[in-house]
Formats: C-alpha cells, sequence, structure tokens
C-alpha cells in the first residue's frame, strides 16, 4: 500500500490490518507518554482545502503521537478563486520534502490526481474528497464496530472481520462520502449494509453497489440491526427540494426519540447509534439518541486517532516491517 | 506512401499546380487515375497522361473527398494560448479536412458581422482549409437577445449555421424564433443539446460510474428532452435544425422518430462518443472530461448504428483545444473538451469501417458530402468527377500509429486517445488542388488569387 485513496478496492487482509494495527495504536493512547518514535523525521503535511477542523487535529494528533513533524497548509481554494493550482501546490510540498500528504478536498478524486500524476512523491491520504470517498471514517467506523461485535461474542477484536452484522446507514447517501467508503469497507469485512434514504438522497446507479436500499427507517428497523449510522444533513440541501421541509425529513428519516424507543421495544438491546459528526441535533438524531448510552459519537472520534496512527504508519514504515515488533521495540 | 516525380518543387501557385494521382481506390471501390489541375478534376480515368503533372503514386491508398467538419474550436480571437486559426486549421489539414466551421464561442463572440468576417479572414490568409465560421444565434451566448444572424448570413462570412455551441438555447420562445428567423436566409440552428438546471454542477454522465466516483451527474434526460422539444419546435415553424454532439441511446431514438414523422433535422457524433466510454472517468484523469460526458457502451453501440443507417448524419470532431493548466488539475476544476482533427478519421475507421458497421463510400458521406451540405457550402462534398472541386483526400488504410499529442499541429495536448494504436494514415490532402498535405506532412498553405492580388494595396 503506498497511498490510502478509497476503500473500494482495499483489500480484506488490508482493511484489517489496519484495524489490528489501529488496535495496538489505541494501546499506546492509553498509556501515560502517549508517544512512539516511530515516525521520527518524517514530515506529514495535512492539506487542506476545505475546512474540517475535527479531521484535521485527528490527523495532527496522529502524526504528533508517531513523532512526525506535521505541517498543516490550509490552502482555502474554491473552485472559483483563482489561487494556486493544486500541482503547483504539490510541487511545493513535494520541493519541501514532504513524506505524506493527508489532503482533504472539496473536488471528489483530487486525491487520485495526486497520487497518479509525478506532481509529488509523498504517499497520499485522503482526508475526504468531495462526495467521494472518506476511507479513515470509515475505517474509524469500522473500527469501532469491530470492537463492539467482538465484545458481544466474547472474542480478541484483532483478526476478527464483520461478519453476520446488520448495518442501517441512514440520510443523504448521495452527497456522503461517509456513505460511500462505509459500504465497500463494510461489505469487504463482511456486514450486511442497507443504505435508508429519501429517493431524492440516493445517487442513480445505487442498485449496482454491494447493499440494499430502503425508503423506510422503521421497516429497517423492525427486520432487526446492528449499528444504525446517521448521516449528517448539510444546510445548502434544505432549499433544494430534496425534500419538502426538515421537519418531514425529520420525522421520516431521523432518529428521533420514538425510534430510540423502538430499539427497546423491538428487543435490540445491543445495537449501536453512530454518527460521523458534526450532528445537527434534532434533524438528523435527536440529543437523547446522541447522548443515550447507544450512542458512540465520541468513541468515534477517539478511535478516528488510533485509525489514522495506523494509516500513517504502514504508509509511511513501508509495508516489510511487522508493526507489532517495531512498536514493542519503541517501548 | 505518396511518392512525388521529380519535379519536386514547391509549388506556391495553386492554381496552375498539375497532380495526377495515380491509381487510387476511388472511395474504396474501384481504381483510376485523378488528374487535377487548375483546382478542378480535369480528369478521371485509367492510364492518364502524366505529362506536366506530379505524380502521386497512390497504389494501395483511398480517394476521398475532403472531410468537412460541421464543428470545430478555434479559439480564436480570444485564447490564442489555446488555438489559433493558424495551428487549428494546420491541424484540419493533416487530419484530412478541407473544411471546417469554426464555432462561435470566442472571445469576442462571433455574434457580429464584424467577427465573424474576421475569422472568415483568418481562414483565408492560414490558407490549410475552408474556414466558415458558425455565428452566435444569441448576443453573447447569453440567450436572451437573438444576434444579429441576418448581417452574419450576408457578410463576407456568408454564414448558414448558427449555434450557440457550448451553451444551450433553453429557452423554448427563443429557440422557436431562431428556427423561424433563419429560414430566411436558409441557415440552420445547431443546437447544444443540454437543458440546464437538469445538469447544473454537472461532471460527468450520471449513472454507475458516477455514483462511486460522487462526481456530479449529467443525465441522458437532460439532453433528449430538449432534442425532443426541438425536433417539435422544427416541425411546428418548418425550420431546418441540427443537433450538436448526439451522445445517448435515447437522444437517437428521438432523432429517428422525428426524420420518420419528416422533420428536417440533422444530428451529429464526435469521434470519442464513437470510442470512449464513462469508465475511463474512474482515472479521475480531465482528459476525459467533455461536454456532453462520455456515457456508456449501450450509448457508445447506438451511436455507431445511428450513423451507419443513417439516423446521425455527419460525425463532427467538436475539437476543443485547451492550454494544459487546464487538464492538469481537479476533474471539477478542468475544462470540458477534447482535441479531434488529427485523429477523427482514424478513430472512425477504427468504430465503423473496421468494424463492418460502414464502407468507405459511407465514410465520405457521413465526413464529407452530408456536412457540406448542411453546411451549405457548395464546392465541398462533392463526387469525385471530373469537373468538380478538387478537394480530395488519399488515404492508407492499412497504416497503424499511435496517437502522440506532442506531435500533434493543434496546440492542444489534450487527447483522450493519446497511447492508443489507431488505423489509417491521410497521406495527402488537395484543398482547391493545392496539396496541403504531402507525404503526411504538411505541405504549403493555399494561396487564394483574389487575397494575394489585393493584398499590396492593403487588404481585401
Amino acid at each position: 500500500m503506498k497511498h490510502l485513496l478509497s476503500t473500494e478496492g482495499l483489500s480484506l487482509a488490508n482493511a484489517v490490518r489496519i484495524l489490528d494495527t489501529a488496535e495496538e495504536m489505541a494501546a499506546v493512547g492509553d498509556r501515560e507518554v502517549k508517544k512512539l518514535p516511530a515516525l521520527r523525521g518524517r514530515t506529514v503535511v495535512n492539506l487542506f482545502f476545505e475546512d474540517s477542523t475535527r479531521t484535521r487535529i485527528s490527523f495532527e494528533a496522529a502524526a504528533k503521537r508517531l513523532s512526525a513533524d506535521v505541517i498543516n497548509f490550509a490552502a482555502k481554494g474554491s473552485s472559483v478563486s483563482k489561487g494556486e493550482s493544486l500541482k503547483d501546490t504539490a510541487q511545493t510540498l513535494s520541493a519541501m520534502g514532504a513524506d505524506a500528504v493527508v489532503i482533504r478536498h472539496w473536488a471528489s478524486g483530487a486525491p487520485h490526481r495526486l497520487a497518479a500524476t509525478d506532481w509529488i512523491d509523498a504517499a497520499v491520504i485522503n482526508a475526504g474528497d468531495g462526495t467521494h470517498e472518506h476511507p479513515t471514517q470509515a475505517l474509524l467506523d469500522a473500527f469501532t464496530m469491530r470492537r463492539h461485535w467482538t465484545q458481544l461474542a466474547g472474542l480478541p477484536s484483532s483478526g476478527a472481520d464483520l461478519k453476520g452484522m446488520r448495518v442501517a446507514i441512514a440520510g443523504d447517501v448521495l452527497h456522503s462520502r461517509v456513505a460511500r467508503s462505509n459500504v465497500w469497507l463494510l461489505r469487504t469485512l463482511g456486514a450486511e449494509v442497507t443504505l435508508v434514504a429519501p429517493p431524492t438522497l440516493l445517487p442513480i446507479g445505487v442498485e449496482q453497489w454491494p447493499c440494499s436500499v430502503s425508503y423506510n427507517m422503521d421497516e429497517t428497523l423492525e427486520k432487526g440491526v446492528d449499528a444504525v449510522m446517521m448521516l449528517r444533513v448539510q444546510g445548502e440541501r434544505m432549499n433544494a427540494s430534496y425534500f419538502p421541509s426538515t421537519r418531514e425529513y425529520s420525522r421520516r428519516w431521523g432518529f428521533d426519540d420514538n425510534r430510540l424507543r423502538a430499539l427497546d421495544s423491538l428487543g435490540l438491546k445491543d445495537t449501536i447509534i453512530m454518527h460521523p459528526g458534526p450532528m445537527n441535533r434534532g434533524l438528523e438524531i435527536s440529543a437523547a439518541a446522541a447522548d443515550s448510552p447507544r450512542s458512540t459519537v465520541l468513541a468515534q472520534v477517539r478511535n478516528g486517532v488510533s485509525v489514522r496512527m495506523a494509516a500513517l504508519y504502514l504508509l509511511l514504515s513501508g509495508d516489510t516491517r511487522e508493526p507489532a515488533a517495531t512498536l514493542k521495540e519503541s517501548n | 506512401m505518396a511518392e512525388q516525380s521529380a519535379d519536386n518543387g514547391v509549388n506556391n501557385n495553386a492554381t496552375t499546380g498539375t497532380y495526377l494521382i495515380r491509381g487510387a481506390s476511388i472511395l474504396g471501390a474501384g481504381t483510376e487515375d485523378l488528374l487535377i489541375r487548375d483546382g478542378v478534376i480535369a480528369a478521371r480515368g485509367t492510364d492518364l497522361s502524366t505529362e506536366g503533372a506530379t505524380v502521386i503514386d497512390a497504389d494501395g491508398l483511398i480517394a476521398l473527398p475532403g472531410m468537412v467538419d460541421v464543428h470545430t474550436h478555434l479559439r480564436e480571437p480570444g485564447r490564442e494560448d489555446a488555438e489559433t486559426v493558424e495551428t487549428g486549421t494546420r491541424a484540419a489539414a493533416l487530419g484530412g479536412f478541407t473544411a471546417v466551421h469554426a464555432m462561435a464561442n470566442s472571445t469576442p463572440v462571433a455574434d457580429t458581422a464584424g467577427v465573424v468576417e474576421q475569422v472568415h479572414s483568418l481562414g483565408r490568409a492560414a490558407g490549410w482549409v475552408d474556414v466558415r465560421p458558425v455565428g452566435a444565434v444569441t448576443v453573447g451566448l447569453a440567450g436572451e437577445q437573438l444576434a444579429e444572424l441576418g448581417a452574419m448570413a450576408d457578410s463576407r462570412a456568408q454564414v448558414r449555421m448558427f449555434s450557440d455551441d457550448g451553451i444551450c438555447v433553453h429557452d423554448p420562445v427563443l429557440m422557436r424564433r431562431a428556427l423561424e428567423y433563419v429560414k430566411a436566409f436558409d441557415g440552420v440552428v445547431a443546437q447544444h443539446a443540454q437543458e440546464p438546471r437538469l445538469t447544473a454542477g454537472a461532471q460527468m454522465n450520471e449513472g454507475d460510474v458516477s455514483a462511486v466516483l460522487g462526481l456530479t451527474g449529467w443525465p441522458a434526460v437532460a439532453e433528449e428532452s430538449i432534442i425532443a422539444r426541438d425536433v417539435l419546435l422544427a416541425q411546428h415553424v418548418g425550420s431546418r435544425l441540427h443537433v450538436c454532439h448526439v451522445s445517448t441511446a435515447g437522444s437517437v431514438e428521438i432523432i429517428r422518430w422525428a426524420k420518420a414523422r419528416g422533420i428536417n433535422v440533422t444530428a451529429e457524433v464526435t469521434p470519442h462518443h464513437l470510442l470512449l466510454t464513462d469508465e475511463l472517468v474512474r482515472s479521475y484523469d480531465p482528459v476525459y472530461k467533455v461536454n456532453p460526458p462520455l456515457r456508456t457502451d449501450a450509448d457508445v453501440q447506438a451511436l455507431r448504428a445511428a450513423l451507419a443507417d443513417g439516423t446521425i448524419d455527419v460525425v463532427g470532431t467538436d475539437h476543443a483545444p485547451h492550454p494544459s493548466e487546464h487538464k492538469e488539475c481537479e476533474w471539477a476544476q478542468a475544462a470540458m473538451g477534447m482535441t479531434g482533427l488529427e485523429t477523427a478519421l482514424s478513430v472512425v475507421q477504427h468504430a465503423m469501417i473496421e468494424t463492418g458497421l460502414m464502407t468507405w463510400a459511407e465514410f465520405a458521406r457521413a465526413t464529407s458530402v452530408a456536412p457540406a451540405g448542411i453546411g451549405r457550402l457548395a464546392d465541398q462534398g462533392r463526387p469525385l468527377a471530373e469537373g468538380e472541386p478538387a478537394n480530395i483526400i488519399l488515404v492508407d488504410p492499412a497504416a497503424r500509429w499511435t496517437v502522440d499529442p506532442s506531435a500533434m499541429a493543434t496546440m492542444g495536448r489534450n487527447s483522450p486517445f493519446r497511447g492508443m494504436e489507431l488505423p489509417g494514415k491521410v497521406v495527402a490532402t488537395f484543398f482547391k488542388g493545392h496539396p496541403t498535405v504531402l507525404n503526411g506532412k504538411l505541405n504549403t498553405p493555399y494561396r487564394h488569387p483574389t487575397d494575394a492580388a489585393a493584398a499590396p494595396a492593403g487588404g481585401y
């Protein structure tokens, strides 16, 4: 693995390897000194063309815990601004000796362009590109689910997949890079994914995806589900006829208090509620659901650092070394 | 390949040039000689006398009427960093064209007699092909007010084709009026069929691939709904409609239906829509970004069948050169368009002739005869017969070559066919009896005698 651009095409072996490495990284996070010398002398650039405080600081914390030098480059280029081109920015970073570029971009495919061209030789990690993919988000979601799923089975998390787990992903699938990355990754890990959304917020072509599609949240819950992932509804969708009103959206597609109670009455006591954040409380998720013991929202944030450490570590320290051995050496 | 006789001197005075094309397969059929003198085909037959003529051995070559492109972006005036009339028409001559229609989306827009005359004059001065300016339908391509179509028709450029290409004339009333108005001078409205609201921010064909890539979709219905409306408008007002770059199977069905009803509609397909699909977009390489977008394999097959059966009348290149910085960027930032003049013949041979869908005679119909008819070019797309204007190309159908955009005459390097091995090579192009291309290389431009005479007096 030279780059981490998407979960589509990520093999089961590599996916499990990243999740297992993340488990080891999580153990580091539990220690008093939360730092490893693994990437000492390596430079990681956070190249953000789109605002995202959460993802940036998660990557920054991950890189710093691995002792890498971190450069934050907020290139707030918009589609209309005539600033420096991606090519020139990439060549500049290359000249500065960047070993890895963590790129967040509003344009789908921008990380692929960095990886496919000769503009820069660094490892490229996609930190979210347009409405395409957000692979580290899906990996941290899978990590969170795997811990839950293996704990229920009384098994160790390491080495496990998600076979048999039923996951519902609900909301604006059309514009969601999180949904796309999760569909591919969860399928690879053996989970059964159902997308729940208004037809207007599903892409044409979704019928080719390895998942099922439902227009009815309540029916999906009644069929039984082990994790429900609510997607954020972006403000700009609200006045573009994707749905009649936020109230109707909330009633039909949101995870409200009634549905939270329904999980109990349906006997789904172990079902978790996930959200990639930031949440619109009262729109796609009620406050009670977000704050309930079922909610994994904060665990997802915590696990994000471990997963991003694993990704940086595996991309920058090469495929040949055994991660566990290196970690022990550095203790 | 063609060989010249001992008389290898460059002849800049085209009207006195005499060439004997020996043993060419005429439209891919029987082998005959063609004698070119004073800009016309002086004789066609076997064992014609070589006396006083430069002999071109055309053994193994096919003689076709010079190709006519109904859809070319020459970029001048305004974007001379992308292409000029000079470079674009050099590319055209090398690609086997003897006439091109220069689209109106220049800067300033070709929406006045002054601009179309400028482009026309630049074309004559370059001398590689006939440059037929296309006039804008609306002022500034803004879709609000008709441009002075009559003034452009009456100008020295004698515009007959009008198009806001790049932008759809989406206002149904404006489209109706344009169709009606051009009847006064036998004009045609060439529509870029794209419903704007259905394609806001569109990046690629909407379908299975766009769903995965997270790129905003350009649905087929946005093209088909405009074509359906326009053929009904053309029928209602009894005018002539041309549909640019048809890209979907559904559009083909609508056009087939319209023709069956006797509606006066013609349609065009680009070489790239005959060969490439949206699967290529998975690379996110903007060299595959074009408008209308690359579609699916089912669309490609429907377009090929439609070109073969005449539902689609012509091949138009939609040659759209762009400076490299407009392609070396993110997909969403990149300009739409592909070069096409120097690959059109080869792509059509590959997609249509080598698949058995078309003969070379049908190729001549779709690339020369029909497009000349749409543009009302009297001396293009003519039969290869005695007394006809000598706009002729010689093609080596057995040649194979690998597309190298950096070796092209166009300034654009944005060829989606780069690296592909394609069949067929233009060996010679005769424009008004003068060889603009010989041995597969640029020769010299044709010099219009009236221009030469008038030049010392300060223009014509």
